[in-house]
C-alpha cells in the first residue's frame, strides 16, 4: 500500500483539473508546482551545506534573455532557453569555482549569492532601454490568431500550461533523486564538512560542488523562464534580486530541505499562506505576508530546522539520515 | 581639449568620501564576523531601522538632531544585542548554514515589517546643505562630515580594541575562545558586547546616511550587498582589509557612476570583485584557511 | 586556613558520555607543590580542566579554601584563586606578549595591581620583557611556556595549576621548564603540576600523585615516589 500511495497521489494530481476546481484555482496549482520546482533546484544545493542567497539571478537570467530575444530579435525561446542556460552556466561557474576551488564557501558564499542576484537585477534595470526597468515587460504576444503558439512558447489555455508545469515539476523531482542517489553518504559528508578527508581518497570536491552548482543554477534558469511565458508579465522584483532569493530559501525551509517533497511542501505552505492572509486582511496591509515569512523563517530555523514535512516524518518515525550528519568531536558552541 | 577633467577629478575625490562611509558600514560586519564568526546578513536592514529611528525622532518627535542621533546608535546597538541573544545565539551551536539562514530571514522581516509600518514612500530628513566649494570642484557637506565621523568611529574602536580590557578581551576570543574562562571572561559576555559595538557602528552609519539619502524599507539593498563584497574583497573578519576594499570600491562606484548610469557602477565593482575572486580567493588581506 | 588549600573528593568527570575520572581524591595545602604523574590518557588533563570548570563534574566535589566550586561557573574560577596555564601553552597568537599578560590581569580586582605584577613577571622572566611587543605566536616553544606562566601569575592566584609544561618542547629545553617550575615554587605559589615528564617533575615538587586510567594509584612524598620500585620499573625503565 505503502509504495502505491506516491502513484496515487500522482494520478489524483494529474486529473485534478478535470475536477471542477476553477480557474483561479487551477492557477494556484500551477503556481505550486512551478515554485515547488523551482524551490526544490535550490535545495539541491542548500541541502549540501552550500548556502546561494542569489539564485534568483538564474532565476532573473533565464526570464529576461528568453523575454529579450522574443521581444528585440523574434527569436523563439526554443532558441533562447539554449542562450539562457549557456549564460547561467558561465555566471556559475564564475561564482562558484574561486569559493569551492579554494575552500572558501559558507559565509564567503552566501555574500557573494547575495550580491550576485541584486548585481543582476541592477543590471536588469540599468539595461532599462532594453529591459523596460523596473516596470518589467511583457513578451510579445503571439496569442492574436491562435490559441497557443509553440514556436513563441505560450499558450492561453491554463491547462496545456499545468501539463507542462506537471512534467517539469516531476522532471524536477527526478534530477533532485538523481543526485541524492549518485552522492555517495561519503561524498555528502564531504560536500558538506569533512573535505579533506573527502579529498584524501580522491574524490574530487570542487568538481562535485561545481557540478551540483550547475544543475541547480540550470534548473532554476528553467523555471525563469516558464515563469515568464505563463505569466507574460516579469518585473527585475520578481524574478531577480534578495527579495525573491530570500522567497526561495523560505520555502524550502518551512517546507524541509533534507525531504525531497519538502520545497514543494513549502511553495505549497508560502502560497496558501499569502492567499489566506489576503482573504482574511485584502490590500489593506502590504507585506503583511512577508512579514510573517521573515518572521516564521527566524522561528522556523530556530526551532523546526527540519521544515514542516521534515518534522512531520520525523514524527512518524520515517526519517533518513541527512546528508550533512555531524560529525563527532565536534567543537559546540554556546556563544 | 581640457587634458584634465576637473568633473573626474570630482567624481575621484567624492569617491574619497564614499570610501571613508563604506569603510565604517563594513568594520561593523568584520567586527562581528572577527569575533562572533557569524555574519548578520540583515546588517544593513539594521542600518536602515536606525535611519528610521532617526527620522521619527527628530521629524515627528522634534528631537533636536543631534538627540535623534544618539539614540539612533542606541537603538541599533541594543537591536544587535537583541539579535545576538535571541536569534543567534540559539543556533549558534547548530550548523553555519542556520547561522547564515536566521539572518537572512531577519532581513526579509525587517524590510517587510519596515514597508508595513512606514509604508514605501521615500522619507527624507528634510535638512538641506549648502555645497561646499573649492575651485571648481564642490562637496555635498553630508558627505564631508559623514567621512570625518567615519574616520573618527574608526579611530575610535582602533583604540577601544588596543587600549581598552574589554577591545583586547574582544581580539583575543576571536583567537582561542575556549581558553577565555580561564582569564575570568564570560565569553557570553563578550559576545553580547561585540553585537552592541557591531550595532552601534551600524548605528553610527545609519545617522551619516540619513543626512545624505533618502530612506525607505528596502534601502538596504542599496549598500548592503556593496558592504558584504566590500568585507569578502579585504578578507572577510579582517578590519584593515575592509578599510582598504571600502576605498576601491567606492572608486568603482563613484568614478564608473560618472562615466555611464549610477547603476553601471555597482555593476563593474562587482565583475572587479569577481576578478579580484579567482586570482586572491581569501580576499586581499585575508588569509588561506 | 584549617585544612588543604585544594581539595579534590571523589572526583568523577568525562566528555560527551565517556568517563575519564573514577573518584579521584587528592589534596593540596597552602605552599605546598604537588604533582599528578601518570601516562598518556590517564585523566590528568581532564583533571585540571574539572578544577578550572572547564568541564563538569558528574560526581564528588571539589572545594577552594573550603568552599564548593559546585555552584561557579568556569569564568569565576580565577577569582577564587585558581590559575591555569592550559597545555600546549594557549597563548593569543596575535596579541603581543604584554596584551597576553594583560589578559591574564582581565579580573577586575587584579586590574589595579597591573603596573605591579606585570613588573614583577617581567622580572621573574626578564626575556618577555625584551619581547614585550611582539606577537606571542613568534615566540619559541620555551618562551611561549615562559609567556603563560607569566600570564597566569597576572591574576595574583592563590594556585597555580600547569598542565604538561614540558609537552611538545625539545629536551634542551625542558630542562629551562623545570627550573622555571622550581623558581615558581620557590616563590611561595602553591603549585599543582600535571606532566607525563615523570622524573624530572619529582625533583622539583613536594609531593606526588600517580595517576593511572582515571583512578589515583599511588601517592606520597616526591622522593618516596621517585624511589618506589613499581613506578622505576614501569615508567622509568629501572
Amino acid at each position: 500500500m505503502g509504495k502505491a500511495l506516491p502513484w496515487i497521489g500522482l494520478a489524483a494530481l494529474a486529473l485534478a483539473p478535470f475536477s471542477g476546481i476553477g480557474n483561479y484555482p487551477l492557477h494556484l496549482l500551477i503556481m505550486v508546482l512551478l515554485w515547488g520546482y523551482v524551490y526544490t533546484s535550490w535545495s539541491i544545493m542548500g541541502r549540501l551545506g552550500m548556502v546561494s542567497f542569489g539564485h534568483g539571478a538564474f532565476l532573473g537570467i533565464g526570464a529576461y534573455v528568453v523575454v529579450m530575444g522574443w521581444n528585440h530579435y523574434g527569436l523563439t525561446p526554443w532558441m533562447g532557453v539554449p542562450i539562457a542556460l549557456a549564460v547561467t552556466a558561465i555566471v556559475a561557474f564564475l561564482i562558484g569555482y574561486p569559493c569551492f576551488r579554494y575552500k572558501i564557501v559558507g559565509h564567503y558564499f552566501a555574500l557573494v549569492t547575495l550580491a550576485l542576484s541584486e548585481v543582476t537585477r541592477l543590471l536588469i534595470v540599468a539595461l532599462r532601454d532594453q529591459t523596460g526597468g523596473s516596470l518589467g515587460v511583457t513578451p510579445k504576444t503571439a496569442l492574436t490568431d491562435a490559441a497557443y503558439s509553440f514556436a513563441a512558447l505560450q499558450f492561453s489555455n491554463k491547462l496545456v500550461w499545468f501539463y507542462v508545469v506537471l512534467a517539469v515539476w516531476l522532471a524536477g523531482l527526478w534530477v533532485w533523486k538523481k543526485v541524492d542517489e549518485s552522492m555517495g553518504r561519503l561524498a555528502l559528508e564531504a560536500i558538506s564538512q569533512e573535505e579533506d578527508a573527502a579529498a584524501s581518497i580522491g574524490i574530487n570536491v570542487t568538481r562535485l560542488k561545481l557540478g551540483v552548482t550547475m544543475i541547480s543554477a540550470l534548473m532554476t534558469c528553467i523555471g525563469g523562464v516558464l515563469y515568464a511565458q505563463y505569466q507574460l508579465y516579469v518585473n527585475p522584483e520578481t524574478v531577480s534580486g534578495i527579495g525573491i532569493s530570500l522567497q526561495m530559501v523560505f520555502g524550502v525551509i518551512a517546507g524541509g530541505m533534507y525531504v525531497r517533497l519538502g520545497p514543494t511542501v513549502g511553495a505549497a505552505f508560502t502560497l496558501l499562506l499569502a492567499e489566506g492572509l489576503r482573504l482574511a486582511f485584502g490590500n489593506r496591509f502590504p507585506a503583511l505576508d512577508s512579514t510573517v515569512y521573515g518572521l516564521m523563517l527566524v522561528l522556523f530555523i530556530i526551532y523546526m530546522p527540519k521544515g514542516i514535512l521534515g518534522a512531520a516524518l520525523d514524527a512518524a518515525g520515517q526519517s533518513k539520515p541527512r546528508p550533512a550528519a555531524t560529525p563527532t568531536g565536534r567543537v559546540l558552541r554556546d556563544g | 581639449m581640457q587634458i584634465f577633467d576637473i568633473f573626474l577629478l570630482e567624481s575621484v575625490l567624492n569617491g574619497l568620501l564614499l570610501g571613508g562611509l563604506l569603510a565604517l558600514l563594513s568594520l561593523g560586519l568584520n567586527l562581528i564576523f572577527g569575533v562572533i564568526d557569524v555574519v548578520w546578513i540583515c546588517y544593513a536592514e539594521l542600518i536602515m531601522i536606525g535611519m528610521y529611528a532617526v527620522y521619527y525622532l527628530h521629524v515627528s518627535f522634534g528631537w533636536p538632531l543631534l538627540a535623534a542621533m544618539l539614540a539612533g546608535v542606541l537603538i541599533v546597538a541594543l537591536s544587535g544585542m537583541a539579535l545576538h541573544q535571541f536569534v543567534i545565539r540559539p543556533v549558534l551551536a547548530a550548523e553555519p548554514i542556520n547561522q547564515l539562514l536566521v539572518t537572512g530571514g531577519v532581513l526579509f522581516f525587517l524590510q517587510a515589517a519596515a514597508t508595513l509600518a512606514f509604508g514605501i514612500e521615500f522619507k527624507n530628513l528634510g535638512i538641506t546643505f549648502p555645497p561646499i566649494v573649492v575651485g571648481e570642484i564642490s562637496f555635498s557637506m553630508p558627505r564631508l562630515i559623514a567621512f570625518g565621523v567615519a574616520l573618527a568611529g574608526m579611530l575610535g574602536m582602533y583604540l577601544l580594541l588596543t587600549r581598552t580590557y574589554i577591545g583586547t578581551a574582544i581580539r583575543a576570543i576571536s583567537q582561542d575562545r575556549a581558553i577565555m574562562p580561564l582569564m575570568g571572561v564570560n565569553p557570553s559576555r563578550i559576545y553580547l558586547v561585540t553585537s552592541a559595538l557591531g550595532g552601534g557602528l551600524a548605528g553610527l552609519g545609519s545617522c551619516l546616511l540619513v543626512l545624505q539619502y533618502d530612506i525607505h524599507p528596502a534601502i538596504g539593498l542599496s549598500f548592503g550587498p556593496i558592504t558584504f563584497l566590500i568585507c569578502v574583497l579585504g578578507g572577510l573578519g579582517n578590519m584593515a582589509g575592509g578599510f582598504i576594499a571600502a576605498f576601491i570600491f567606492a572608486q568603482f562606484i563613484s568614478v564608473g557612476g560618472f562615466f555611464l548610469a549610477v547603476e553601471w557602477g555597482y555593476v563593474i565593482a562587482f565583475l572587479f570583485f569577481i576578478g579580484v575572486m579567482f586570482w586572491r580567493p581569501q580576499g586581499i588581506l585575508g588569509s588561506k584557511q | 586556613m584549617a585544612g588543604p588549600m585544594l581539595r579534590v573528593d571523589a572526583v568523577s568527570a568525562g566528555y560527551d558520555g565517556f568517563q575519564a575520572l573514577f573518584g579521584v581524591s587528592l589534596e593540596v595545602s597552602a605552599g605546598e607543590s604537588v604533582a599528578v604523574i601518570g601516562p598518556n590518557g590517564a585523566g590528568k588533563t581532564t583533571l585540571l580542566r574539572a578544577i578550572s570548570k572547564l568541564i563538569d563534574v558528574t560526581g564528588g566535589d571539589i572545594a577552594m579554601e573550603g568552599r564548593s566550586l559546585k555552584a561557579v561557573p568556569a569564568y569565576e574560577v580565577i577569582g577564587r584563586g585558581i590559575a591555569q596555564v592550559p597545555e600546549h601553552r594557549r597563548l593569543f597568537p596575535r596579541l603581543t606578549v604584554e596584551e597576553n599578560l594583560k589578559m591574564g590581569g582581565f579580573l577586575p580586582s587584579a586590574r589595579a595591581q597591573y603596573a605591579e605584577r606585570l613588573a614583577y613577571v617581567y622580572s621573574l622572566f626578564p626575556r618577555m620583557q625584551e619581547r614585550s611587543s611582539q606577537p606571542a605566536g613568534t615566540l619559541s616553544g620555551g618562551e611561549q611556556q615562559m609567556c603563560a606562566i607569566g600570564r597566569a601569575l597576572m591574576s595574583g592566584p592563590k594556585l597555580l595549576l600547569l598542565d604538561e609544561p614540558s609537552a611538545g618542547l625539545a629536551p634542551v629545553v625542558v630542562q629551562s621548564i623545570f627550573d622555571m617550575v622550581k623558581r615558581i615554587c620557590a616563590e611561595g605559589y602553591t603549585v599543582l603540576i600535571v606532566e607525563q615528564n615523570i622524573r624530572q617533575v619529582l625533583k622539583v615538587v613536594d609531593r606526588a600523585y600517580l595517576l593511572e586510567t582515571g583512578r589515583i594509584k599511588q601517592s606520597g612524598p616526591a622522593a618516596e615516589l621517585l624511589a618506589s620500585s613499581e613506578i622505576r620499573k614501569a615508567y622509568l625503565g629501572l
